[in-house]
């Protein structure tokens, strides 16, 4: 069986996040930047096929040069090899544009199952599994908690806010997950030392036949018209007891005020 | 707070980030109650042996990390930060792999070694005894050979994981000579005839367990003898530095947490109106205390970096054990003192350090046998 993970560079989810005010676009140079969190439950699952059935497991990163060091880090956790799509005219795409370079990329090599995480720490849109699937006129099963690969057959419980659905497919399809699924394992450092030998394709746009006009922050179907820094923390409410227990009733009242329950 | 520091490439830089994300998640939130509770964490350590950390300084042909002293002291240190009794097994494990590594034999590595290194097995090391601590060579402990087996007999005392290891790294008198009548074998924890004490109740390190270890007609097949008969002592003195090395780098990374908590504190903490790091005296106090964990980590890494090189690191590691064990006394203190009395309870860290650390000037050679070897290379 062959897997692909599409993985993504993200800023350091603690870290602040910088917009450049002529883009309107994050600036991915400003701070930190890591391997998505939440691509570590599409390795996890990528990596628990590998040890079931010896699938052999790729990563695939759209991004510039400095990305390897989140190729190398995705590749840790025991992956198999790296395709890297990188060119210039691929900077400030949106989710589509996005899913049309990982679709050229896709429809280049082998696969049986394609493993999304289910949102990018930094768009979070959660619209780039679903276009791909639509692109490549494949089964798109979004939003796992669970998947099961039985034969050419796959199923997952796709989750929703009152439970979650049955869905299956055959294969191959686009799955993708969400933080429920597992518990991601840490990197082996046997891991981290063979990452470094393993085998990165480098390609262009061109490479793929894919119109750089197609992509970039040109053709974007998404427009950012402005943007503001989040405002500054308020103040919080300070609930004080009285001695009778009234603190708990008053928590009580503003949570609920508040909609929490 | 991240310790920013030198490392020789981009994988030990991901080795660091694995050790720091490994110790905030997974050790730090779990260090206070196992060690109310003396609980050894042992799900902790055999996560750390399935992460590649407990065979770090070995080379990769036997089963280890391949990785230079620089490196794993780098990462001890590490761990220590967050919790000091999985470092303290981290560095005892790796010590009780240093015979086999240095002096056994390939069928010996294959067998012996190998499961350690993968972390699959745990060590202990036991050398000394109720009456011979830093006296190294007073030991009783006899082995004797029996056709195609050893048998033990003796008593050790203060031994890590004792009880819990797989695997005792065991040294034995096979003649009178007081040199050279001592044998290194490996006695596997089941083996009939090997009991344990109750732990011993002590001031830190309390989740780490420490018991003596009784040998009453232990056997052991003749292949567990590691290299010649008579050989033993050798081959503890041999370690004897990089056991040292491995101390001084959990006492840096001790201290280390110990600083940042006080500097934390002294940045959230308000007296006559303003944080107390904003009061020159116990800003005084913090910059020694920073003074003092950058001379630890300094001394630890010039001997680490020396023995990367092939030098005779004897005094240099003695150097670093003593510095940075009497660095870790002073700063632990000091960062009791950083957050007054509220140091003294048990509801923050700090006092825990300071009870942790003070074996540490007792372990691995008293700070007195320290400034012995060290004053003999003078």
């Amino acid at each position: 069986m062959k897997v692909i993970v599409p993985v993504k560079r993200v800023p350091d989810t603690a870290g602040d996040k910088v917009i450049d005010a002529d883009t309107k676009t994050m600036d991915r140079d400003a701070g930190e930047t890591v391997l998505c969190p939440v691509n570590e439950f599409a390795i996890e699952e990528a990596v628990k096929l590998k040890e079931a059935t010896g699938a052999e497991v790729t990563v695939l990163l759209i991004g510039p040069d400095g990305a390897q060091s989140t190729i190398r880090k995705a590749l840790s956790y025991g992956l198999d090899g790296a395709i890297q799509v990188t060119d210039d005219a691929i900077s400030g795409s949106d989710a589509l544009g996005t899913a049309r370079v990982i679709a050229a990329a896709l429809a280049d090599v082998e696969f049986d199952v394609v493993i999304f995480g289910n949102q990018s720490t930094d768009a979070r849109t959660s619209l780039v599994p679903a276009a791909v699937a639509e692109l490549l006129d494949l089964p798109s099963l979004t939003y796992a908690r669970f998947m099961e690969i039985d034969g050419d057959a796959i199923t997952v419980h796709r989750e929703h806010e009152e439970g979650w659905d049955v869905v299956e497919s055959t294969l191959p399809a686009v799955v993708s997950v969400v933080e429920a699924i597992n518990e991601p394992r840490y990197p082996n450092f046997k891991g981290i030392m063979a990452a470094k030998s393993k085998p990165l394709d480098v390609k262009s746009l061109a490479d793929l036949g894919v119109d750089a006009a197609a992509v970039g922050a040109g053709d974007a179907a998404a427009t950012m018209y402005a943007f503001e820094p989040r405002p500054p923390k308020a103040a919080g409410t300070i609930v004080t007891d009285d001695g009778s227990g009234s603190a708990a009733d008053d928590l009580a009242d503003w949570m609920e005020e508040q909609k929490f329950i | 707070m991240d310790v920013p520091r030198l490392l020789p490439d981009d994988e030990a830089q991901a080795l660091l980030d694995l050790v720091t994300t490994i110790g905030e998640r997974e050790l730090r939130p779990r260090a206070a109650t196992d060690e109310a509770a003396g609980s050894f964490p042992r799900d902790v350590v055999a996560m750390l042996g399935a992460s590649g950390l407990l065979g770090l300084p070995y080379p990769v042909e036997v089963g280890g990390g391949g990785q230079p002293y620089e490196v794993y002291l780098q990462a001890l240190e590490e761990l220590a930060r967050a919790w000091a009794t999985p470092a303290l097994a981290t560095s005892v494990h790796v010590l009780s792999c240093h015979a086999l590594a240095g002096y056994g034999t390939p069928e010996q590595q294959e067998r012996l070694l190998g499961p350690l290194l993968a972390g699959d097995r745990l060590g202990a090391y036991a050398l000394s005894e109720p009456q011979a601590g830093s006296d190294v060579a007073a030991m009783t402990t006899r082995a004797r050979r029996d056709g195609d087996e050893w048998i033990l007999d003796g008593t050790k005392a203060w031994i890590t994981h004792g009880g819990h290891a797989d695997s005792y790294t065991t040294f034995a008198r096979t003649s009178e000579d007081r040199t050279r009548g001592i044998s290194c074998f490996v006695v596997p924890g089941n083996s009939p005839g090997l009991s344990f004490g109750a732990p011993e109740s002590k001031m830190g390190l309390t989740a780490s367990p420490t018991t003596t270890v009784n040998y009453d007609g232990v056997r052991i097949p003749a292949d567990n003898l590691v290299g010649e008969v008579g050989q033993g002592m050798a081959i503890a003195l041999d370690a004897l530095d990089s056991g040292r090395l491995g101390i001084a780098a959990i006492a840096t990374g001790v201290s280390q947490a110990a600083l940042d908590a006080a500097v934390d504190y002294a940045h959230e903490r308000e007296q006559f109106g303003k944080p107390i790091i904003r009061h020159q005296g116990l800003a005084f106090l913090l910059a020694d205390m920073a003074t003092r964990v950058g001379q630890s980590r300094a001394t630890v890494l010039d001997a680490a970096r020396r023995r990367d090189a092939g030098q005779d690191v004897s005094r240099a590691a003695s150097i670093a054990k003593l510095t940075a064990t009497d660095n870790a006394m002073a700063v632990t203190t000091d960062a009791v003192q950083v957050f007054g009395g509220y140091g003294y309870t048990r509801e923050f860290p700090v006092e825990r350090y300071m009870r942790e650390v003070k074996v540490m000037q007792i372990f691995e050679g008293t700070n007195q046998i320290q400034r012995l070897v060290i004053s003999r290379t003078l």
